[in-house]
C-alpha cells in the first residue's frame, strides 16, 4: 500500500472556530504536506471553498454563525469537494444529518492525528477520478464489478441480486460510513427508507458468507446507530 | 328584563379584582334615630360634609333626603353615584348601584336606610348586606337606621308599639361599627310632626296615629338611649377579644336556646341574643329532631327560626332525640353551656302548660350544674295549627290491612283452639300476634291492633260469645289487663324502632362522614381529594359537584368536576371565595344562581370553593349542615395536602443538593485526575532532554490514558444528563443481535485485550427492536465494569438468549464477585464501592440502569453460584419481526 496515494500538496481548507483546533490542525496537516487554508466562521469558510478551491474540507458542525450542516448544504449546491466533518457531537442523529447532507466522513472530537490521515487519504483517493479499477480486493475476497462476481480464497461465492447491490455500494464507497437511508434508497429505492430490516438482514448475510469469523467482522464495519463502512478494500 | 336584574358579570368581576387591593375593613358609622323624623339623614350629612372639609374622598352612594330643604343643601358638594335603576311589576325602583361604589372605591360612603330590603334581582336581598360588602372592600360607610329596625329590639318595639317590623338588621353588623344617636325629645317630635316635616312612606302613615303617640316615644326613645349605652364601643370590644384568647370566653358563660318550629322560638331567639350581648358572650341555638318528620309550614318555619338565630350571631347545633330535654343536655354538656333559655308561654293553652311542665319538670331534674333561665316568651307570626290535634298517619293504609288480616287468621285459629282450651287461652295468642305485629307496624296499627284484639276477644270467644258482654268478674279483670298491656306493648315496640330508625339517620350521617374522613386519609395529592369529595357529595345528596380552586391566574373549576359552572355560576363562586362566605342558592348572596357555593375554608385560609347544584327545591337544615361539614372536612385534608406537597418541595430541593454536591466532588475529583495526569505528563516531557531528541514513550502513553478517561467521563455525563432530563427519545429500529454484540466487543478491543471474552449465542437470532446505540452502549458499560473489578486475564462471559417476550443478556466473570451488602445500592448514582479501582465515576451502571428501563427492560445483578458476579439485562420484545418481503 502506497502511504502517499495522495498527489503533492492537495489544498485542505479547515473551518472551525477554535483557534487552538485550527493551529493543531495546520501543523498537523503542514507537516503531513497539505497546503492549508482556514476559515473561522460558517460564511467564510463558504467564500474561501469558493476562492481557494481545496481538495478537501474539514468542518466543525458548532460554529458561531451557521451550523455546519447549512454549511455543508451550501458548498453542496455548486461543489462535491470531499468533506470531513469534526465535531464534539457524538449524537447519532447528528452524524446522519450530516452524512445526508453530503458529507463524505463524520470525525468525532476528540480524535488522534493518525486517524484524521488515515481518514483524509481515504476520503481523497475516493474523490480522486474513477482509476477504470472495477476489481475490488479485501483480504481472501475479490469483487470484480465488470464481471458482476465475488471470489473467496477463488472460488465463487454465491450472492442474491440484492446482497450483491449492497455489497457493490459499499465497496466502491470504501471506507465511506454509508447511512442506513442512503443505503436503503440505493438498493431498496426511495419508499423503503424506513425498512432498517432489510438492511439488518442482508448484511448479517453478506457478513456469513464472505466474512473469515462472522462473530468478529472485519470488511463491513456497524457504525452503531448510523450505518455501515467497508474498510480495508482496495 | 331578566336581563337588566343580573348583576352585570363585568362589573362584578371589577368588584371582585378592586376588593383584592383591599387593605382592611371599612369602618361603620351608624346614625340611629328612635324612629322616623328625628333627622338621621340630616345628621349623617353634617357629619359628611365635616369629613369632606378635612380632605377625605367622599360620596353619596345613597341618600333619600325626600325633597327637604335643608337637607338637600347639606349634600352639596358631594358627588353622588347614579342610582341603579329595576324594573319591578311595572315599577321602577333605584337602588344604590353597588358595583359602580365598589368600582369608584371611595375613602367614605354615605348609604341611607340601612333596614331598607332592595328591589329583586339586586345581588343581596337587604342593604345592610351591600353595606356589609362595601366594608369587605375597606371602604368606610355612614349609615342611618331607626332602633325598631335592629333585629333584637324588633320585638321590643312591637311589644310597645303594635307595629309589625319586617325590615330587621342583624345586630352583629352594628358591633363594631360606631354608634350615634340622634336624639330628639319627643314632644319636639311631635311638634316637628305636625309640622309636616316628617315624610312618611304610605304605609307608615297609616301606622302613623298610633306609632307617634308621644307615650310610645319616649319609650322608643328610651330604648335607644339604653342600646347606646350598652353598646360596646370598638376599642372595649378589641380588648375584650384579646382577653378573650386568655380563656375568658371559655370560664365566662355561655347561653343556650332551643330553636324550633313554635310561635315562641322567634322571641325566645331574640331575647337570648340580647342576654348574650349584654353578657357579651357566645350563644348556641340547638334543634332537637325528633322521629317525627314535620309537614312543609312546620318546616319552613323552623328554617326560618334556625337562620334568624344563624344572623343574629348564633352557632346552630342539629341533634336528633325523642327526648328533647335529654337531647337538649346533652348538647348543654358538650358545648359547656352555662344557661339554659326557656320560655314560659304567654297565652297558652291547658295542654301546652302541661308539656311545657314536663320539659321544665325533666329539665330541672337532670341539668345539674346548668342553670335555667325561664323568661316572658311571646307568640310571633302566624300560629300554625297546632299539632296535637291534626291526624298524622305516620304508617300507610297497607298497615292497617295487615294487621286487620293477621288478627283476622289468628281468630279463625282461635275459633280451632277454643274447643279445647276454653275462652282465656285465645287471649293469649291474640296476644302474641300483638307483640308480633309491634316488630312491623307503626303506632297507629299498633293502637288498632290492641284494640281490635281485646274487643275481638271479647265479642268471639269470652262467654256470653258474640256479645260484648263480659258476665265474670275474672274475665272482666283478665279482659282489661289485656287491654292495657296490648296497647302498652305495641306502643312501646313502636316507639323502640322509631327511636331505631331516628338513630339509623343519625348514624347515616355520621358513616357519610366517617367514610369520607377515610377516603380523605387515604387521598395523597390534592386532585385525589377533590376526586373523592366530587364522588361523595355526588353520591350523598344526588347532586352535581364541582370544586372550584385557584389556579395559577384565576379560579377554576378542577377537571374532576361534574358540574360545568357557567360563566355567572363561577363568578359566584370567585365571590365566595374572595367574602369566604356561602353564596347562591339557598343563602342570602346572589340567592339567584343555579348552584349553591360553600367555601372551602379553614383558620388558616380559603383554599377554594365547593359548588354544588342540589335537585331538591329547599335544603333541609341536616343536609345543609353536612354538606358543610364536607366542605370543612375537605377543606383541612386539601390544607394539608398543599402544606405537605411544601414540605415535599422543600424535601426535594435538600435531596438534589445533596445529588449536586455529591455531583461536584465527583466530577471535580474525576476531571481533575486525569487533568493532572496529562499536566505532569506533559511537563515531564518538556524537560526531558534526550541527546538523541527522542521521547519518552511512557509518558504518551499516560497522556493517551487520562485523555481517553477524560472524554469516557465526558460521554457518561452527557448520557446522564440525557436521562434526568426525561427528554431521551428512544431511537428504536430493527437490530442484529450478533451485530449489537460484535460491535460491542469491537469497540471495547483496547480494554479488553488479554482477556478470553467468550460470546455465547445461538447462530439464528430474530432481529430485535431496541435502540441499537443505547443497548450497545450498556452491553459496553458492563463489560467494563467487568474489566474494571476483576484481575487482569479474568475471563468475562457474554450470553444472549430470546424468551417468549424477552430478550436476555448475561455478562458474567469469574472475579471476586459483589459485596452483598452493597447490592442494592450498586445502580445508584456516584456510587462507588469501596476499594473500588481508580477511573470509574459511579456512573457507568447507573446509565446501563436508565437505558434499560427507558426500553421498559429491567436489570439485574447478583452473584454467581460458582463464584464472579453477573449481570443480567432483560429486554421486552413484544413486537413481531418484520416478515422481509424483499
Amino acid at each position: 500500500m502506497n502511504s502517499h496515494a495522495v498527489k503533492t500538496s492537495a489544498i485542505a481548507l479547515i473551518i472551525d472556530d477554535e483557534p487552538q483546533i485550527r493551529r493543531l490542525l495546520r501543523v498537523t496537516l503542514e507537516s503531513n504536506g497539505y497546503e492549508v487554508f482556514d476559515a473561522v466562521d460558517g460564511n467564510q469558510g463558504i467564500v474561501q471553498a469558493a476562492q481557494c478551491r481545496p481538495d478537501v474540507i474539514l468542518l466543525d458542525l458548532g460554529l458561531p454563525d451557521l451550523d455546519g450542516v447549512a454549511v455543508l448544504k451550501r458548498i453542496r449546491e455548486w461543489s462535491r469537494v470531499p468533506v470531513i466533518i469534526l465535531s464534539v457531537r457524538d449524537r447519532e442523529q447528528d452524524k446522519i444529518a450530516a452524512l445526508d447532507a453530503g458529507a463524505d466522513d463524520f470525525v468525532t472530537k476528540p480524535f488522534s492525528s493518525g486517524e484524521l490521515l488515515a481518514r483524509l487519504r481515504t476520503t481523497l483517493r475516493r474523490s480522486q477520478p474513477a482509476s477504470g479499477a472495477s476489481v475490488f480486493r479485501a483480504g481472501k475476497i475479490e469483487v470484480d464489478l465488470s464481471a458482476r462476481n465475488v471470489r473467496k480464497q477463488g472460488q465463487e461465492v454465491k450472492l442474491t441480486p440484492t446482497e450483491y447491490a449492497l455489497l457493490r455500494l459499499l465497496v466502491i464507497h470504501g471506507g465511506k460510513v454509508l447511512t442506513h437511508r442512503q443505503l436503503l434508497t440505493e438498493v431498496w429505492g426511495p419508499n423503503a427508507v424506513e425498512q432498517t430490516h432489510y438492511l439488518r438482514v442482508h448484511i448479517a448475510h453478506l457478513r456469513e458468507k464472505l466474512e473469515e469469523n462472522s462473530a468478529q467482522p472485519a470488511f463491513i464495519i456497524t457504525e452503531p446507530g448510523v450505518g455501515y463502512r467497508a474498510v480495508g478494500w482496495e | 328584563v331578566n336581563d337588566r336584574e343580573r348583576p352585570n358579570p363585568d362589573a362584578l368581576l371589577a368588584a371582585i379584582q378592586g376588593k383584592t387591593a383591599r387593605s382592611q375593613r371599612g369602618r361603620l358609622k351608624v346614625f340611629l334615630g328612635m324612629c322616623p323624623g328625628v333627622g338621621k339623614t340630616y345628621a349623617m350629612l353634617e357629619a359628611a360634609q365635616r369629613e369632606l372639609k378635612a380632605g377625605r374622598d367622599v360620596i353619596i352612594a345613597y341618600v333619600e333626603t325626600h325633597g327637604r330643604k335643608e337637607t338637600d343643601a347639606l349634600a352639596i358638594g358631594l358627588p353622588l353615584i347614579a342610582r341603579k335603576l329595576y324594573e319591578h311589576r311595572g315599577l321602577a325602583l333605584s337602588e344604590m348601584d353597588l358595583d359602580a361604589v365598589l368600582s369608584r372605591h371611595p375613602q367614605l360612603a354615605l348609604v341611607d336606610e340601612l333596614a331598607h330590603t332592595n328591589a329583586p334581582g339586586s345581588r343581596h336581598p337587604k342593604r345592610w348586606q351591600d353595606v356589609n360588602e362595601l366594608l369587605d372592600a375597606g371602604v368606610d360607610v355612614f349609615t342611618t337606621v331607626n332602633v325598631q329596625h335592629l333585629e333584637s329590639r324588633a320585638d321590643t318595639v312591637r311589644q310597645i308599639t303594635g307595629a309589625e317590623i319586617r325590615e330587621t338588621v342583624p345586630d352583629s353588623l352594628l358591633d363594631a361599627a360606631t354608634l350615634e344617636l340622634v336624639n330628639l325629645p319627643p314632644a319636639e317630635l311631635v311638634a316637628r310632626l305636625q309640622q309636616g316635616k316628617v315624610y312618611l312612606a304610605e304605609r307608615a302613615a297609616s301606622a302613623g296615629q298610633n306609632f307617634f303617640q308621644e307615650s310610645n316615644l319616649t319609650a322608643l326613645r328610651e330604648l335607644s338611649l339604653r342600646l347606646v349605652a350598652d353598646h360596646v364601643s370598638v376599642d372595649t370590644q378589641e380588648f375584650h377579644r384579646s382577653q378573650a384568647d386568655a380563656g375568658a370566653w371559655k370560664t365566662g358563660h355561655r347561653l343556650m336556646v332551643a330553636v324550633s318550629a313554635s310561635p315562641l322560638s322567634e322571641s325566645l331567639i331574640r331575647w337570648t341574643r340580647r342576654m348574650a350581648d349584654s353578657l357579651r358572650c357566645p350563644w348556641l341555638a340547638v334543634h332537637v329532631e325528633n322521629t317525627r318528620p314535620l309537614e312543609d309550614p312546620v318546616q319552613s318555619r323552623l328554617q326560618q327560626n334556625v337562620a334568624l338565630a344563624r344572623t343574629l350571631g348564633a352557632e346552630v347545633v342539629d341533634t336528633t332525640d325523642d327526648n328533647l330535654a335529654r337531647g337538649l343536655l346533652r348538647i348543654a354538656r358538650q358545648n359547656n353551656v352555662s344557661q339554659i333559655i326557656l320560655g314560659k308561654p304567654a297565652g297558652a293553652t291547658l295542654f301546652e302548660w302541661f308539656r311545657a311542665g314536663k320539659l321544665f319538670r325533666q329539665l330541672t331534674r337532670d341539668s345539674g350544674d346548668i342553670d335555667l333561665q325561664i323568661v316572658r316568651a311571646e307568640k310571633t307570626g302566624v300560629v300554625l295549627p297546632p299539632r296535637r290535634w291534626r291526624w298524622r298517619p305516620t304508617s300507610d293504609g297497607k298497615q292497617y290491612v295487615i294487621a286487620a288480616l293477621t288478627l283476622a287468621i289468628v281468630g279463625l285459629l282461635n275459633a280451632l283452639l277454643v274447643q279445647f282450651t276454653g275462652p282465656r287461652v285465645p287471649g293469649f295468642v291474640f296476644l302474641l300476634a300483638v307483640v308480633l305485629l309491634a316488630l312491623f307496624l307503626g303506632r297507629g296499627p299498633m293502637l288498632f291492633a290492641g284494640a281490635a284484639s281485646a274487643l275481638a276477644w271479647n265479642y268471639f270467644f269470652l262467654p256470653p260469645r258474640f256479645t260484648f258482654i263480659i258476665t265474670s268478674t275474672e274475665d272482666g279483670v283478665l279482659f282489661g289487663l289485656y287491654f292495657v298491656v296490648a296497647i302498652v306493648l305495641g306502643q312501646l315496640v313502636a316507639r323502640i324502632r322509631a327511636q331505631e330508625l331516628a338513630e339509623r339517620r343519625r348514624e347515616e350521617r355520621a358513616t357519610a362522614l366517617y367514610h369520607l374522613t377515610r377516603e380523605f386519609a387515604q387521598a395523597g395529592t390534592r386532585d385525589e381529594v377533590v376526586w373523592q369529595l366530587v364522588a361523595e357529595v355526588n353520591r350523598g345528596f344526588q347532586a352535581s359537584t364541582a370544586v372550584v380552586l385557584p389556579g395559577e391566574k384565576s379560579l377554576a373549576a378542577h377537571p374532576d368536576s361534574s358540574l360545568v359552572l357557567s360563566e355567572k355560576e363561577l363568578q359566584v363562586a370567585e365571590w365566595t371565595f374572595l367574602n369566604r362566605q356561602p353564596a347562591g342558592k339557598f343563602t342570602d348572596n346572589l340567592p339567584g344562581a343555579e348552584a349553591l357555593h360553600l367555601p372551602l375554608t379553614t383558620e388558616r385560609s380559603v383554599v377554594g370553593v365547593l359548588s354544588v347544584s342540589l335537585p331538591e327545591k329547599a335544603l333541609p337544615l341536616a343536609r345543609r349542615d353536612l354538606l358543610e361539614a364536607y366542605a370543612r372536612q375537605a377543606a383541612l385534608v386539601l390544607d394539608r395536602v398543599a402544606l405537605r406537597a411544601i414540605g415535599e418541595q422543600s424535601k426535594l430541593v435538600a435531596e438534589s443538593e445533596r445529588l449536586s454536591n455529591a455531583l461536584l466532588n465527583s466530577i471535580s475529583h474525576e476531571l481533575r485526575t486525569p487533568l493532572a495526569a496529562i499536566t505532569s505528563a506533559i511537563s515531564a516531557l518538556a524537560e526531558s532532554k534526550k541527546p538523541d531528541g527522542t521521547f519518552d514513550r511512557s509518558m504518551v502513553a499516560e497522556i493517551q490514558e487520562a485523555s481517553a478517561r477524560l472524554n469516557r467521563l465526558v460521554g457518561n455525563l452527557l448520557n446522564v444528563t440525557r436521562l434526568e432530563s426525561g427528554h431521551m427519545r428512544l431511537n428504536l429500529d430493527w437490530c442484529d443481535v450478533r451485530d449489537l454484540v460484535q460491535t460491542t466487543v469491537r469497540v471495547l478491543e483496547r480494554e479488553l485485550s488479554g482477556r478470553t471474552v467468550t460470546l455465547e449465542m445461538a447462530d439464528k437470532l430474530p432481529l430485535v427492536r431496541l435502540d441499537f446505540t443505547l443497548i450497545q452502549q450498556s452491553l459496553a458499560n458492563l463489560m467494563l465494569n467487568a474489566v474494571s473489578h476483576t484481575p487482569p486475564g479474568t475471563p468475562i462471559r457474554l450470553q444472549v438468549r430470546t424468551e417468549p417476550l424477552w430478550l436476555v443478556f448475561n455478562i458474567a466473570d469469574d472475579g471476586p464477585g459483589l459485596s452483598p451488602e452493597l447490592l442494592p445500592r450498586i445502580f445508584d448514582k456516584f456510587f462507588r464501592a469501596p476499594g473500588a479501582p481508580a477511573g470509574g465515576s459511579g456512573l457507568g451502571l447507573a446509565i446501563v440502569k436508565g437505558f434499560v428501563e427507558a426500553h421498559g427492560g429491567r436489570i439485574f445483578a447478583a452473584n454467581r453460584p460458582g463464584g464472579g458476579a453477573e449481570f443480567t439485562l432483560r429486554l421486552p420484545q413484544t413486537e413481531i419481526q418484520p416478515v422481509e418481503t424483499a
